[in-house]
């Protein structure tokens, strides 16, 4: 079902089914319960020249603790019986739903390790409930950088080997454009569609009041950088017993060595040279792979709060010029 | 039989019909599948639907109804509320076919409901009906059952709205696509929307006070419960408001700017 790719091209933007956002949307607003569950699912379609086209989509089931449940049985099931009526049935990444922008973690990274392990193309799109329901569609497309997989794939994530490798934060991910596209008879459906639901435009993504999502924003923010901080604390309590260890390491050689010439100015035979490393265990490096997917997840959030902020600057902006027009009226 | 029922459907059940109709295979002229949905009093919300293999010719019809089960099976473990509430067929009549499948469905559901969608959009209108079946005939002789007609809505969940909303900006658009846009991309479209009918509304009233147009007096309360809603606050204490909300969101960006700058460094530090 793989298709392994030779010829490296990479894929350049997404194109989404409308079919896909609609099935997503539903999938989330009925099991996210408010969006703090996560919900997930796998993106059927194919790819054509440079475009990734996602075509059709299933949810996965929430893992009840209780039920014995076998996923890959469902999946394999779910694409053979798809395949009888002539959909898509090639996998071609997976989608997730998220709180308020917080997935750069550990479970994501490997999964979506995987995937792109044995599909070259695949991505991870990302959809946003919540934002959803006040107005805006967040879906984004997400995807390992070449570098990354190179990275993850050697499973040593010593600081030496991050520097040797240049991996930083903002080289984890990358994002993908996309776009969505219909069928003619989407079209027509879509025509229909209008006349039916009448025009019952939302506004409600111009609602000035943006304490309560910034609030959240901030929240989420305050407890990645708790944790970046930590981990600092432990990586510097590291540096520390390092360099506590090899002062520790050259003050034994030189004592050794100053006994080695006392004992042959008397006449002995020099102590033998022991193995340093057996006395002073060497310490662990500590991962940093947990540090660079915080400092990821932080520059996310940042980047949320840039763009909401600049969108309610908009909106109070134009609250300003309504207010002064009816003033000089 | 109760009375008229109603038939609610969301707008993904429709796009998986025309889906699947646009696979079909070569010689099959319509498509069939079963529609999951719930219960409620006098209404019946549609809200799932999946694709059924079946063969038709002049005299007879098969369905692969093991894995019409199957696929239940399938779609009841991700969502258990889900229920089995009739079919579907692509076309605009409703044959004698359909009786047989519908008897099918019978069985599955009580009182299950038939929704044709006419994909060949005869008439230009992609016409979309429900039926449900009720017996006539003389008892005792001949009975049969009849397709009678509900009336169908379309409702949506609140993201569905804005999803659907999205997707219709493809329409015409001669590549069929819509690019995602920006946050305040979408604010300004927002805003030229409201733009737009603030105009409207400003040529029917200047269209009325010209004469052109004669007063309505509903449309006039609207208007004066619009003008009334622009709160009047003394032009100090709104700029003041104002001023304390921007500042709320300069410090926010700031402080962002500042951990990502931060964080910047961090990285290089682990270098040293």
């Amino acid at each position: 079902m793989a298709s392994k790719r030779t010829t490296s091209v990479p894929v350049q933007y997404v194109q989404i089914d409308g079919l896909v956002v609609l099935k997503i949307i539903k999938h989330c607003q009925e099991e996210g319960a408010g969006g703090t569950d996560l919900v997930q699912g796998v993106l059927l379609g194919l790819v054509v020249d440079n475009r990734l086209e996602i075509t059709n989509c299933f949810p996965f089931p929430r893992h009840n603790e209780e039920e014995d449940f076998d996923e890959v049985q469902y999946q394999m099931e779910m694409m053979r019986n798809l395949r009888h009526v002539n959909i898509d049935h090639l996998h071609v990444g997976w989608y997730q739903s998220t709180y308020f922008g917080s997935f750069i973690n550990r479970a994501l990274l490997d999964s979506q390790f995987n995937y792109q392990h044995s599909i070259e193309e695949s991505v991870v799109l990302i959809y946003d409930p919540l934002r959803t329901t006040q107005g805006f569609l967040a879906l984004r497309a997400y995807r390992l950088t070449a570098d990354m997989m190179d990275f993850y794939r050697e499973g040593d994530f010593t600081p030496d080997s991050i520097q040797a490798a240049g991996m930083s934060f903002e080289s984890m991910f990358e994002e993908i454009p996309v776009v969505m596209k219909n069928s003619h008879l989407a079209n027509s459906l879509l025509s229909e569609l209008e006349e039916g639901m009448g025009t019952q435009q939302k506004f409600n993504f111009l609602d000035l009041a943006t304490s309560s999502m910034l609030e959240k924003n901030l929240r989420q923010l305050m407890v990645c950088v708790d944790d970046v901080a930590m981990d600092s604390n432990r990586f510097l309590n590291y540096q520390r017993q390092y360099q506590k260890q090899q002062i520790q390491k050259t003050q034994y050689i030189q004592k050794r060595q100053q006994e080695n010439a006392q004992r042959i100015s008397r006449g002995e035979p020099p102590l033998p040279d022991e193995d340093i490393n057996k006395i002073f265990k060497p310490l662990p490096t500590p991962a940093r792979l947990d540090s660079l997917l915080l400092a990821g997840q932080i520059d996310s959030y940042c980047k949320q709060i840039g763009e909401f902020t600049s969108q309610s600057f908009g909106k109070l902006f134009m609250a300003e010029s309504l207010q002064s027009g009816s003033k000089e009226s | 039989m109760a009375g008229s029922l109603v038939c609610r459907v969301h707008p993904v059940v429709l796009f998986s019909i025309i889906d699947s109709f646009e696979r079909r295979n070569e010689d099959a002229k319509r498509v069939i599948g079963t529609l999951l949905g719930s219960y409620e009093k006098g209404a019946v919300e549609v809200t799932n639907c999946f694709a059924v293999p079946h063969n038709e010719s002049e005299d007879e019809v098969a369905a692969d109804l093991e894995y019409a089960r199957n696929m239940y099976e399938l779609h009841k473990k991700v969502n258990a509320s889900e229920v089995i509430v009739g079919w579907y067929s692509t076309g605009s009549e409703v044959s004698e076919h359909s009786v047989l499948i519908h008897e099918y469905y019978a069985r599955e559901a009580k009182n299950p409901v038939h929704l044709t969608v006419d994909t060949s959009l005869k008439g230009s209108k992609m016409d979309i009906k429900g039926y449900v079946s009720a017996h006539i005939g003389v008892p005792g002789k001949t009975v049969g059952c009849m397709f009678t007609p509900i009336q169908v809505d379309i409702t949506t969940y609140e993201p569905e709205k804005v999803g659907v909303d999205i997707v219709q900006q493809g329409k015409y658009n001669p590549k069929r696509t819509v690019n995602m846009l920006s946050d305040l991309t979408q604010v300004e479209k927002a805003c030229s929307m409201l733009q737009d009918k603030l105009t409207l509304v400003l040529e029917y009233i200047d269209d009325v006070l010209a004469g052109k147009v004669p007063a309505d007096n509903t449309t006039g309360r609207f208007l004066t419960d619009l003008v009334s809603n622009v709160p009047q606050i003394d032009a100090q204490e709104f700029d003041d408001m104002l001023n304390s909300n921007m500042k709320d969101l300069l410090m926010v960006v700031y402080l962002a700017n500042l951990t990502r700058t931060q964080l910047a460094l961090n990285e290089k530090l682990q270098y040293l």
